[in-house]
């Protein structure tokens, strides 16, 4: 399609108000086209999480627009962000935040529940999902029995069971030793590459953010750099 | 959807089984309490009905002296005479039968046979008053009645005693030194709700009691039926009246006669039960009430341990309204599932106590329907504010709960 998939235009965030208000962001300007692999890095309070949860339509911007798809998410009213939530994006955290006692598929359908997709249907797409994170065979395994590769795996499927367009992923290796780390960053890379879905991942580790097509630094609530380059730490 | 949340609800709750358990005690008791006293109390009522029913419905007794009462001495009275029985039955209006009746204890003898039992002398209007059919044989003629012959009808109980199997109708029993031929037989008709047993006596003429055994020609009390659809209330007033004409008591002096009337009795002893099945009823509803704010309780502290979860649901695109009704759901299904227990129990329960008290078993289908209905609003209710708690979570903040 034409046009970038997100597009901020002057974002600022403020927590608070008066003297004890705290300028999380102060006017950011961004644009990501679809298919992009952005990695967005910055000390911690520099803002990078606030953009993240902005861009998630989990937040709004206190003032700036923030367009989707061309659609002023400010100005939608809480269950219309769910809905595009829930139609259009998807969420890797750093703790996994699986359901627990609940089956890898279980965990996967999740977000099929809440389209409304039929049950048959819904197990034929989350046992999909799971194939192509690696994890055939682990269908049945509540998160307690997985790994913390295999559990951020099962994270994965679940935010590309519904074929969403913008991937987000907030430090997804953040627990992870950097043998499994590496399988996760190459595991968003090929989604990028195969499947064209846009990912925005949060990582304060350089040798993560290399994996990404695009690195965007936060300093201070602003972007400090915005670099296209390959390997740009 | 309305599938997968109640399969949801269901999951969640066998997750904890020990907790949902205790949280819907309150619940289980409070309808099992509220079946258990309506389906005991329908079932009191029903028998004490019936037993009323088979002493006849539109009976009236009269006796002699002040009825009981709380305190105060009774002042000794003279008893009836047969003219104060015909006075009532020739000048108050209504009635089908009045029978005048002397009791006296004593042994029935038959062979080798004897049995202490009640020897009533009445007239055959004494069973009509009492609905009581004959088994077997025939009543007393007028001429008997006037002679006062030595004739008598049995009462199950008594010819079972003197008699066994056998067929009395034509034998001869002994009363006391008096031979007394057996004429008839009576209708078994069982015991009265105070344990009485109406069957062991025997029915002898008025006045073959008073001249032959008694020795006198008194009128212990005075038996009165009023026809169907005559006001009992009415007919106890002009007996009340007519006695005290015929006794002279003056103005403003009490009566030296009661009369109890059935049908007073009957709606005395069914507001009596249908003050203790409201008393008890009250306190089943408070149950329900403590219960649905142990529900609350849970639920709250459910609603805090799993932020982590409501905020993944909320931060993949649940609705606050599609949080709202899981929670809800969770609610109703752990609240009317205790209703379904208490339901259970509650007619265990008295299934049990009915037989314990020999009164009859009565399903009142009503009650459980709304006990049923009562627990599942008790979860709505209850259920809402931590639902409603739960569906306003902030995602952002959900996520980041530990």
């Amino acid at each position: 399609m034409n046009g970038p998939v997100i597009e901020l235009r002057g974002v600022s965030k403020v927590y608070g108000a008066g003297q004890a208000a705290t300028h999380a962001l102060r006017g950011i300007d961004l644009r990501i086209r679809q298919g992009e692999f952005v990695a967005v890095m910055g000390p911690s309070g520099s803002g990078k999480s606030t953009c993240m949860n902005i861009l998630g339509c989990l937040d709004t911007p206190t003032t700036g627009t923030y367009l989707f798809r061309g659609v002023d998410v400010g100005a939608l009213p809480r269950n219309r962000r769910a809905l595009l939530r829930r139609h259009y994006l998807g969420f890797v955290f750093q703790g996994y935040n699986l359901l627990n006692r609940t089956s890898a598929l279980e965990n996967v359908e999740l977000p099929l529940v809440y389209r409304g997709t039929p049950t048959g249907e819904r197990r034929v797409r989350a046992r999909q999902a799971l194939e192509a994170v690696g994890l055939k065979g682990w269908e049945s395994h509540t998160p307690g029995e997985l790994s913390g590769g295999q559990q951020q795996r099962v994270a994965i499927a679940r935010a590309i069971v519904t074929g969403p367009a913008v991937l987000f992923a907030d430090e997804p290796t953040g627990n992870l030793d950097s043998a499994m780390s590496r399988g996760i960053m190459a595991l968003l890379s090929a989604l990028n590459d195969t499947r064209g879905i846009t990912v925005v991942m949060v990582t304060h580790e350089p040798e993560m953010a290399i994996f990404a097509k695009r690195t965007i630094r936060f300093r201070d609530g602003r972007i400090e750099s915005d670099g296209r380059d390959r390997g740009a730490a | 959807m309305v599938w997968s949340v109640l399969l949801l609800a269901l999951r969640e709750i066998r997750r904890n089984v020990l907790r949902s358990s205790l949280t819907i005690l309150g619940i289980v008791i409070g309808v099992a309490a509220v079946i258990t006293m309506v389906t005991i109390g329908g079932g009191a009522t029903a028998k004490v009905t019936a037993d009323v029913a088979s002493l006849g419905s539109n009976l009236i007794e009269v006796m002699p002296g002040q009825g009981p009462r709380p305190g105060g001495a009774r002042e000794s009275a003279a008893m009836f005479k047969i003219e104060d029985a015909e006075a009532i039955a020739r000048e108050v209006s209504g009635l089908l039968a009045v029978a005048p009746v002397a009791t006296q204890t004593m042994q029935a003898i038959s062979g080798s046979a004897n049995w202490s039992t009640t020897v009533t002398g009445s007239t055959n209007a004494y069973l009509q008053t009492r609905n009581w059919p004959l088994a077997g044989g025939r009543q007393f003629t007028d001429g008997d009645l006037r002679a006062g012959s030595a004739q008598c009808i049995l009462g199950a109980t008594v010819r079972r005693e003197l008699f066994g199997g056998q067929d009395p109708v034509g034998a001869t029993i002994r009363l006391q030194k008096l031979s007394c031929q057996v004429i008839g037989v009576l209708a078994k008709k069982g015991q009265t709700s105070f344990g009485m047993d109406q069957d062991d006596m025997i029915l002898v003429p008025l006045r073959m009691l008073q001249r032959r055994i008694a020795g006198n020609t008194d009128v212990g009390a005075i038996s009165v039926s009023a026809r169907d659809g005559v006001s009992t209330e009415k007919v106890q007033r002009d007996i009340e009246r007519l006695l005290r004409e015929r006794r002279r008591i003056t103005p403003g002096k009490d009566d030296d006669f009661h009369v109890r009337n059935m049908q007073q009795l009957v709606s005395t002893l069914a507001g009596t039960t249908r003050v203790l099945t409201a008393l008890l009823g009250a306190v089943g509803t408070v149950s329900l009430l403590v219960g649905g704010i142990g529900i609350m309780n849970i639920m709250l502290v459910s609603v805090t341990e799993r932020t982590r979860e409501i905020g993944i649901r909320l931060a993949i695109g649940a609705l606050e309204r599609e949080v709202l009704m899981q929670f809800l759901v969770e609610a109703v299904v752990l609240s009317s599932f205790g209703g379904l227990v208490g339901i259970g129990l509650g007619l265990a329960a008295a299934a049990a106590g009915a037989t314990a008290l020999e009164v009859p078993f009565i399903l009142n289908l009503r009650i459980v329907a709304l006990a049923f209905v009562f627990s599942a609003a008790v979860g709505v209710v209850f259920g809402f504010f931590p639902a409603r708690q739960a569906a306003r979570l902030d995602p952002i903040e959900a996520l980041r709960h530990e």
